[in-house]
């Protein structure tokens, strides 16, 4: 009968000496909360992006001019301080550090929970809460990450086949590219997956972070919501209206 | 009174290590007034008068007080009604001819002993850990000593309802306990009474319930299976309180 038994700590006292070995933010990473403080936070610095991201992109309809010279200012800021690029690169730095500890710790936290559920159940759930978006955050997750690199060699490095790729020539390099039916789908489907996965993660980041008051908790939702439908919207124009003739060379 | 004639597919394992599958058992002219559990209770009877092994599975007080029943009955944790145990649960929820799949918790934290049965002894590592207040010996002080706001002792009142039975863990996509620990850590950390381990309970608590079980993803679904409805905000309370815990330094002037 011994395997019935759950292995059993120490009865006594694991209250009272709380043993520091590492420092802090090392040893509060080790715990399965403090990833998903650090998941919260992350997303919510890639939540910032992801909307300056589009905001900036809506120059698009403004025509080339407006368009490549936002693109020139990012290369340009701040700058009389720093030089050329280096804030770009400061804020490029970040983001791919919060897009590693993002993806590190949910894969990290996956693997806990698989490992807290080896046997399945055998018959099928019928979920009361749980919803599509919830359930599909580690496919959207993956979805949207693979988009992403595609999307930096469409319109950041190299260019894909069947487009004509300058670089620095941002308008014409978007309109090129989405020009194509098949890279306009996709981008659609992509931006779709990155909704669906905002409206949980923009949900989830106030529980995480224990962001909690009645309050403001019927505001939590419509936030998420909100939140995942301007980015859906706004990123999802943009191949549209290229598709459509309105945004287009000359 | 209308009778019911059910199929059951209940989950049978000799132990813990025993391979398991369902067994289809026919559970006729049932009274719709039964508890669920009565009815199992039925359906033993007759099979040990066949001279077959009756179906292993928990419970104790059979009125929702104690925790002890478990059971996922058509892929919910305690069955189709909200807010009940599966010893409140009753057979008019359900119809004639209907087929009742029936399994045990599962968790790699909830190892099953025998068919239905599951021990959550994993759930008393994690309150011993923290679960405690330090409290003055001696003769029993007077009630109400210690003012508390009414609000205040109404939602430690509401964590404390938890029965502990393993609903959450077990409706859970990622057998997190996450809604137990949180109510465990809550109903003491929100009174007056629990505020001098309050931060050493959470971190202890915590990192306990990490040994054994997932983590919370924020699906909502143990608030839906729990039998006492407790709500997910006092997830965020423990989540709050945990990082707290981490910048706390109670270490007074003089000590390194």
């Amino acid at each position: 009968m011994a395997s019935t038994t759950v292995a059993r700590g120490p009865a006594s006292g694991g209250a009272q000496r709380a043993k520091r070995k590492a420092p802090f933010p090392v040893e509060f990473y080790r715990s399965a909360l403090g990833k998903k403080y650090v998941m919260a936070l992350t997303g919510i610095m890639l939540m910032g992006f992801v909307l300056l991201h589009m905001i900036g992109n809506l120059k698009m309809y403004l025509g080339p001019e407006e368009f490549n010279h936002y693109a020139e200012f990012l290369r340009e800021l701040l700058v009389p301080i720093l030089p050329r690029t280096v804030a770009l690169w400061g804020m490029r730095l970040g983001l791919i550090a919060a897009f590693g500890l993002h993806i590190h710790s949910a894969y990290s936290l996956t693997r806990m929970n698989h490992a807290a559920r080896t046997v399945k159940y055998q018959s099928p759930r019928d979920y009361a809460a749980a919803n599509f978006a919830s359930r599909t955050m580690r496919w959207t997750g993956i979805i949207v990450g693979l988009f992403l690199i595609w999307h930096l060699f469409d319109l950041s490095w190299t260019g894909t086949p069947g487009m004509t790729f300058v670089r620095g020539e941002a308008y014409q390099n978007v309109v090129s590219s989405l020009s194509r039916p098949v890279v306009a789908a996709f981008y659609v489907a992509a931006n779709i997956a990155l909704g669906i996965h905002l409206f949980h993660g923009a949900w989830s980041l106030f529980q995480s972070m224990g962001w909690n008051n009645p309050r403001f908790n019927v505001w939590r939702k419509n936030v998420a919501i909100a939140f995942a439908a301007i980015i859906v919207i706004g990123n999802v124009s943009f191949p549209l209206a290229v598709q459509f003739g309105i945004v287009h060379v000359n | 009174m209308t009778e019911l004639n059910l199929t059951l597919k209940v989950w049978r394992q000799a132990g813990p290590d025993a391979p398991g599958s369902f067994d289809t058992i026919e559970a006729k002219g049932i009274n719709d007034e039964m508890s669920f559990l009565e009815m199992l209770d039925i359906v033993n009877e007759r099979l040990i008068n066949d001279g077959k092994e009756a179906i292993v599975f928990d419970h104790d007080c059979r009125e929702g007080i104690c925790g002890t029943c478990s059971l996922m009955i058509n892929g919910q944790a305690h069955g189709p009604q909200k807010g009940t145990a599966t010893c409140q649960l009753h057979m008019r929820k359900f119809h004639d001819g209907q087929e009742i799949v029936i399994e045990p918790w599962r968790a790699t934290a909830f190892p099953i002993v025998k068919d239905l049965m599951v021990d959550r002894s994993a759930f008393d590592r994690i309150v011993e850990s923290g679960g405690f207040i330090t409290a003055e010996t001696g003769g029993a002080s007077d009630a109400n000593l210690t003012p508390i706001p009414k609000p205040v002792a109404d939602a430690a009142m509401d964590a404390a309802a938890c029965i502990g039975c393993g609903a959450c863990v077990a409706a859970c996509p990622n057998s997190a306990a996450n809604l137990f620990t949180s109510a465990k850590v809550s109903h003491l950390n929100l009174l007056p009474q629990g505020q001098a381990e309050r931060y050493s309970r959470v971190e202890a608590m915590v990192d306990t319930m990490e040994e054994f079980f997932g983590s919370c993803t924020n699906h909502g679904e143990c608030q839906e299976a729990c039998p006492k409805e407790i709500s997910i905000d006092f997830i965020a309370l423990m989540n709050k309180d945990y990082l707290k815990s981490k910048f706390k330094n109670r270490r007074m002037l003089s000590r390194r």
